[in-house]
């Protein structure tokens, strides 16, 4: 795809090569010990403990209601913003612990980006909603380096060919895959390290899915991908560790092959064959 | 005793009609085992309003034409010879002299043979009469009740019927909501045009004094220059403004955003208690406590502040406002989706950010569309304008000197003896006017905002 080469601003190793390499064999970006959550006096996460490998994507799946969305959102703390909620135990990010009172949240949320299961572009114009991170977070010096910012932005999320003549145009005209691709590009257009996905192609047509996946695959070589996903073949496409979730519980985490080909677990094989979910 | 005679006739037959609809959908389903079309409630229904609606024309045009026809009919009881020695105002009283005695309430003075007999005559004719409306009213009903009853049939579409119906009362109901507003506009217009037959309208509209001659019988009428009230009006609701706007929607947002649980669910109806309070109360505030308080706070800092000037008045109706806008607000807020937010806060920006860059601009066209609400409202206020105003209508430019303003001066030149014939009280439907397209003109806008803002973010 020519969109998506020819800048490397935000890239952030550049040692990088595009052949995979064995999961084994990367450094672990995330590391979550005994994390549990609590909404009033429901618990929805019961100790969950899970490595996430630097510059992979991971994969989270499970039934409806099982937790993943919310274990999403305990990585970037988004879980602060809801009354009632209760996080416990330790997640790290390059061992440093994220829940540790003098930390940031804001900067944090900066570092680890997200992308919503609904797209919800700002009813703000194109240009805008992808420069918005930037402009909060003063990345741009210039009015020309905002125009890099953004259009490099755009380029890898795979929109740049559609509306570069319509940047001026609110956002929320966009159909429902191009605000969706609108929003990867304002997620990542404030650089960061890690970037957390919730069902990003559940609104999504084949096509639009298609370019999204594509995308998730370039963008794995830069960053770090969480992605939360209801299509087991999406998780065997784009994903290398792959996750389980049931009913609150981690029960099976491992290399995406091995947990589609050969899971240990009996609950993980049925959800995976279709027979509970 | 009439009309609950006629209110039971309406009564036993509309029972009659629900029942006859009601047995023959009824017996209909069970009879021909075929599909019928409608439930028996709405054959009910339908045969129901063909009863009633026949019975009810008879009775209106009794209610019309009734009058003039008993009118004729007392002027035939009354001798040729009397009849032509009486001008208009001497028949109008003798007819309610033969009204009276027909009614049996008795009158003043001593009773012509004639009037007694007219009386007795009445009286007779009005029962018949009445018994002849009641039967014809019946006779209709029930005739087009049988016709309804033979209609209904399996494939007979009482439900849509019946739908129809029911679209036309609707109709009829937002007709009236309509027709009262023309009505009310027209009479404003009708009685304003007769105000500009006395005052050229350039005088009243660019006029700068404002003085009134209430006393005066013909020759001289007096200045009604419309500015000072304007300039009173514009003043006290900008005021107003100032006060409510940024303190109703900063304790919107706060409330909305900010404020813990426990604090929201006794903040809010405390505010609200706020929009109860009755204007006069917030009069009696103003004179009593916020004027002399901006009196002595002006004079501690060397200003001449009034005690009844347009900046006491203005500050309290801003606090009066201020529920209006930050319950609406509040609510506007709340309506923006979540997902908004979240997306501000996953690209790290802080709650303040949050607010103004995606929050406020989201909720825009709601917020303005309050913030014109209230403005309409502070325009119109009046109690709290009589009170902490001072009530003097001259053109000045001191905001901490007294106005008047437009309501006020309305209730000044309403209020006592009058008699619409000149222009000290028929100034009042001019002003009326002028405040009705103020309101009007605000409403608009406010509108064309909050489309262009919709389309914009939609
Ligand atoms: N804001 C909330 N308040 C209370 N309970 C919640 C809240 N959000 C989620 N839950 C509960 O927590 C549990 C996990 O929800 P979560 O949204 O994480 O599920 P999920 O795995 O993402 O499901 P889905 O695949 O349907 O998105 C559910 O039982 C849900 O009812
Ligand atoms: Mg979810």
């Amino acid at each position: 795809m020519d969109t998506l080469t020819g800048n490397t601003r935000v890239t952030q190793s550049p040692d990088v090569t595009s052949t995979p390499v064995e999961l084994s064999k990367r450094t672990t970006r995330l590391t979550a010990r005994d994390v549990t959550v609590h909404y009033g006096s429901k618990q929805a996460l019961h100790g969950i403990s899970i490595d996430i490998p630097d510059r992979a994507v991971t994969s989270f799946i499970g039934p409806s209601g099982c937790g993943k969305s919310t274990f999403l959102r305990c990585i970037n703390r988004m879980n602060d913003t809801i009354e009632g909620a209760k996080v416990g135990g330790t997640i790290k990010l390059d061992g440093e612990d994220i829940y540790d009172p003098s930390l940031d949240v804001v900067e944090l949320r900066a570092r680890i980006g997200m992308v919503f299961q609904k797209p919800n572009p700002f009813p703000k114009s194109i240009y805008d909603n992808v420069a918005y991170g930037p402009r909060i977070h003063g990345l741009a010096r210039s009015r020309a380096e905002m125009d890099e910012i953004v259009h490099s932005s755009l380029r890898k999320a795979g929109l740049w060919q559609e509306v570069k003549d319509r940047l001026a145009e609110p956002g929320t005209g966009l159909s429902g895959g191009q605000q969706q691709r609108l929003c990867i590009a304002r997620a990542i257009a404030v650089s960061p390290e890690v970037i957390l996905m919730d069902e990003p192609c559940s609104a999504l047509d084949p096509i639009a899915t298609a370019i999204i996946e594509e995308l998730i695959d370039e963008l794995r070589e830069n960053y770090t991908i969480v992605i939360v996903t209801h299509s087991m073949q999406q998780a065997a496409r784009v994903s290398q560790k792959t996750a389980f979730f049931h009913l609150g519980n981690l029960v099976e985490e491992g290399n995406t092959s091995d947990i589609f080909t050969n899971p240990r677990n009996k609950q993980t094989q049925d959800y995976i064959t279709g027979r509970i979910g | 005793m009439n009309s609950l005679i006629i209110a039971a006739l309406l009564l036993v037959l509309l029972g009659l009609a629900y029942q006859t609809g009601w047995a023959r959908g009824g017996a209909l389903a069970t009879a021909t085992g075929t599909k019928v079309h409608s439930r028996p409630q709405y054959h009910a229904s339908y045969v129901a309003v063909w009863t009633l609606v026949p019975a009810l024309i008879v009775l209106l045009l009794w209610a019309v034409f009734g009058g003039g026809i008993t009118l004729n009919f007392i002027r035939e009881q009354i001798p040729a010879d009397v009849l032509a020695g009486l001008d208009a105002n001497g028949l109008n009283a003798l007819v309610a002299r033969i009204h009276a005695l027909a009614s049996g309430y008795g009158v003043v003075g001593e009773i012509q043979p004639y009037e007694a007999a007219a009386g007795n005559a009445l009286r007779s004719f009005q029962f018949i009469t009445f018994l002849g409306v009641v039967a014809a009213a019946a006779v209709a009903g029930l005739g087009a009740m049988l016709y309804a009853r033979s209609r209904i049939t399996a494939r007979h579409r009482a439900r849509n019927a019946v739908e129809r119906v029911i679209g036309f009362v609707l109709f009829a109901c937002s007709a009236i909501a309509i027709l009262t507003t023309a009505g009310i506009v027209a009479s404003l217009l009708t009685e304003a045009i007769k105000f500009f037959t006395f005052i050229n309208p350039l005088d009243f509209f660019f006029g700068t004094v404002w003085a009134p001659n209430n006393a005066a019988t013909g020759g001289d009428y007096g200045k009604y220059g419309l500015l000072p009230l304007l300039m009173g009006t514009l003043m006290i609701t900008v005021i107003a403004m100032c006060v409510a706007v940024p303190v109703g929607l900063m304790a919107a947002i706060y409330l909305s955003q900010y404020a813990p649980r426990q604090l929201r669910a006794v903040a809010k109806p405390i505010i609200e208690i706020l929009a109860g309070i009755p204007t006069i109360v917030f009069g009696f505030f103003a004179l009593v406590t916020v004027g002399p308080f901006l009196r002595d706070i002006g004079a501690a800092v060397g200003l001449n502040i009034n005690a009844t000037s347009a900046l006491t008045a203005g500050v309290v109706m801003g606090i009066m406002i201020i529920p209006f806008v930050s319950s609406l607000s509040d609510d506007i807020l709340n309506q923006v989706p979540r997902t908004l937010r979240d997306g501000a806060y996953g690209l790290g920006a802080t709650q303040s950010e949050t607010i103004r860059s995606v929050l406020l601009p989201a909720a825009l066209p709601g917020i303005v569309g309050a913030f014109l609400l209230a403005v309409s409202r502070a325009v119109g206020e009046t109690m709290i304008v009589v009170l902490a105003a001072g009530n003097s209508p001259v053109l000045r430019g001191s905001i901490f000197e007294p106005v008047a303003t437009i309501t006020v001066s309305i209730v000044n030149q309403l209020t006592g003896d009058t008699d619409f014939a000149g222009p000290q009280s028929l100034v009042g439907f001019a002003l009326g006017l002028t405040l009705f397209v103020i309101t009007l003109g605000l409403n608009i806008f406010a509108l064309y905002i909050v489309r262009r803002f919709r389309e914009q973010y939609e």
